[in-house]
């Protein structure tokens, strides 16, 4: 029983970067951009986000310096693709190769090091009930804002003037330049929001999860994210039970052998890769699931004036 | 308000410009990279790119760590040309290594002549076999070969990782995780006596002219560009989109998997947890610096080569970290990115006079008559 507990409260650990990343991915996508540099955006917020909370011994400004990192990133990305005209796909991997190289290279100085990591709340009587208190009132405020955002988001792409308008530049960026959408500014913003996030999502894993910078640590997270956009079939909703799904996989490899596994730990650790080409398998059998729910324009580059 | 504007017809020049202009640009900001790391720039540009190449054994490095790029890039420009994304290089590569180090193992003291070709052969067999897995997923399922072939790199890493720890472990080397070291008679002949380049390096001067031949002197070669370059005219020519793409899939693979032999046939010599620095990433870079034609991956190779090793050498020479190779790739990329948007666009030229009246009559007109 505690096993299982524990099992469940640090699933909600492993998924909350997954929700952050794939959450900023998702809104980038509606809006017509498909951002294969997450992976990249969230080493830069990891190794930014470490280092400043190293500095200033300060974690929210740690986590404010993860977002403003994985915001210049995402601008980076944004200004080739939107502004240039550049190929929406090997931008992202560049980004994402870039964000390999510039991760190494400003995290040299910090290995070996560690920051104590974010607190988990401690609410009087919540966190104290057996049972209901480690499953859903002791985790740090970041769980709790993830769920926030998705709601948020979901709120917003389905019921309001801006969600509307997302998703009209995300299927025909042509009509909605046509009745006055400045759909290049959009989507800068959604690219900026997604690179918000990924940064945040980052952080959250040098900061919270492991608390410390490894070259190389977010391991593929940020492509399981990309792959959680298909999933979730692009709905916000979708994004949470992915992301849970594959926390409690990925914990798995850390929980496994004390459980009782016998298998060798690096079989375990190929689960979340095998996860996510089965799930990309079972969604794309039937060609219609992703044809309906794929924003039209996703990937192709508009000008304005052409 | 876009400051671009669209050519008439792409230009040829920029075409072969933009890497000039990307590495150019890598450099200039390569210099402030230095600059701020209290180095003066020229010296440290000296160390980076020339001391590396100032002895013999220096040039023969360049070549070994060109290799796998050559073999992989070659592969992986091929696969863009037919605009399959296969960006799982590293992984084909893993399982290359793997195969062969399989069959070196297994035959610990043998001298035959055929050793070698077996172990060329299993490399390339795993590659392929590995590359198989999202050929087979795109093409039966609609699956997203990006990410498939990117997922199956960690599954390749991790699998290599076990073998060293477990089944392949040297029982004799301290617990290192690591394999016996090959027969001699497994590992590929030096090329010079005193250099570390090997065989492989001419095995993938070939392949740069297969890949040349296949793509400009043979029909499956000119099947697999128009699939990519014009999916429509493809399918109604009845080419095989399937075939297109397992035919991309299997030949990066291939060529991925004799890159992972040739490391550890090569300078590796056993089996570790890590064979390559990331070499099926940097030929993602290389065949877009190449601008996916086999003679300009070679020169790209030589390029990211030299990457590699300024960064060894000044890590020793200046206490700069290595790392700042990885960063110079990056960089490299995204000025090719921005310098190619002028294969299709041109600045837009500010108007010196104000847009006059029959101008606007005329643009007004076609509107007009349409009502």
């Amino acid at each position: 029983m505690d096993l299982l507990i524990a099992f469940l409260a640090s699933t909600a650990g492993a998924a909350t970067p997954l929700v952050l990343a794939a959450m900023g991915e998702l809104i980038a996508e509606r809006a017509g951009v498909i951002n294969l540099g997450v992976e990249g955006m969230m080493l830069i917020g990891a190794v930014t986000g470490f280092s400043v909370t190293l500095a200033t011994g300060h974690i929210g400004l740690g986590l404010f310096a993860a977002m403003v990192a994985g915001v210049a990133a995402s601008l980076i990305f944004a200004f080739l693709v939107l502004t240039l005209q550049a190929n929406q796909v090997a931008t992202g991997l560049a980004l994402t190769l870039f964000g390999i190289g510039f991760s190494a290279f400003e995290g040299r100085s910090l290995l070996g090091q560690t920051v104590t990591p974010l607190p988990h709340l401690q609410i009087p009587v919540l966190s104290d009930l057996p049972f209901l208190g480690p499953l859903l009132f002791r985790f740090d405020i970041l769980v709790y804002l993830s769920v926030l955002v998705v709601l948020a988001a979901s709120w917003i792409l389905a019921r309001t003037r801006l969600g509307l308008i997302i998703r009209a530049v995300g299927e025909s960026p042509r009509s909605a330049h046509a009745i006055g959408v400045p759909v290049i500014g959009l989507r800068y913003g959604a690219v900026l929001f997604g690179g918000a996030m990924a940064g945040v999502a980052g952080a959250y894993l040098s900061v919270s999860l492991t608390p410390m910078w490894v070259e190389g640590m977010t391991a593929g997270r940020g492509w399981i994210a990309v792959a959680q956009v298909v999933f979730a079939t692009w709905k916000p909703r979708g994004i949470l039970i992915g992301a849970y799904l594959f926390g409690g996989v990925t914990v798995l490899q850390f929980q496994g052998q004390a459980m009782g596994l016998t298998v060798p730990s690096e079989f375990l650790s190929m689960l979340p890769y095998l996860a996510t080409i089965a799930v990309l398998v079972i969604i794309g059998r039937n060609p219609r699931t992703i044809l309906l729910n794929r924003p039209m324009s996703l990937g192709q580059n508009f000008r304005p004036d052409s | 308000m876009s400051i671009l504007e669209p050519r008439a017809e792409p230009s040829r020049r920029m075409v072969l410009a933009a890497p000039l202009i990307a590495a150019v640009a890598m450099l200039l900001t390569g210099s402030l990279v230095f600059l701020a790391l209290g180095q003066a720039p020229l010296h440290a540009f000296a160390v980076f790119f020339l001391e590396p190449l100032s002895t013999a054994y220096g040039v023969g490095e360049l070549f070994l760590k060109a290799t796998p790029l050559i073999l992989c890039g070659v592969g992986l420009a091929l696969a863009f040309r037919a605009n399959v994304q296969n960006i799982g290089a590293d992984g084909q590569l893993t399982m290359g290594a793997i195969a062969a180090g399989c069959v070196a193992l297994a035959f610990p003291r043998e001298h035959a002549f055929w050793l070698l070709p077996l172990m060329l052969l299993a490399g390339a067999l795993a590659g392929m076999a590995w590359a198989a897995i999202p050929a087979f997923l795109r093409t039966r399922f609609h699956t997203n070969e990006i990410l498939v072939s990117l997922m199956l790199v960690y599954v390749a890493y991790l699998l290599l990782s076990y073998l060293v720890h477990g089944p392949l472990r040297d029982p004799e080397g301290f617990n290192f995780p690591q394999s016996q070291m090959f027969a001699p008679a497994a590992l590929l002949p030096l090329l010079v006596d005193g250099l570390r380049v090997n065989l492989a390096f001419p095995l993938s001067l070939v392949a740069v002219i297969a890949s040349w031949f296949f793509c400009q002197r043979s029909l499956a070669g000119f099947r697999m560009q128009v699939s990519g370059m014009a999916p429509a005219a493809a399918t109604y020519a009845g080419f095989s989109e399937k075939g297109n793409v397992w035919l991309a899939f299997l030949a990066s693979g291939a060529l991925a998997g004799i890159a992972g032999v040739g490391e550890v046939a090569g300078p590796i010599g056993q089996l570790q947890p890590t064979v390559s620095p990331g070499y099926g990433f940097a030929a993602i870079i290389v065949a877009y610096v190449g601008r996916l034609h086999p003679l300009g991956v070679l020169l790209a190779s030589l390029l990211m080569s030299l990457l590699y090793l300024g960064g060894e050498t000044a890590q020793i020479n200046l206490q700069l970290p290595s790392a700042i190779t990885g960063l110079f790739q990056g960089l490299l990329l995204f000025y090719l990115l921005a310098a190619d948007v002028f294969i299709r666009y041109r600045l837009k030229p500010r108007r010196a006079v104000p847009v006059t009246a029959t101008e606007n009559a005329q643009a007004a007109a076609p509107q007009g008559s349409g009502a």
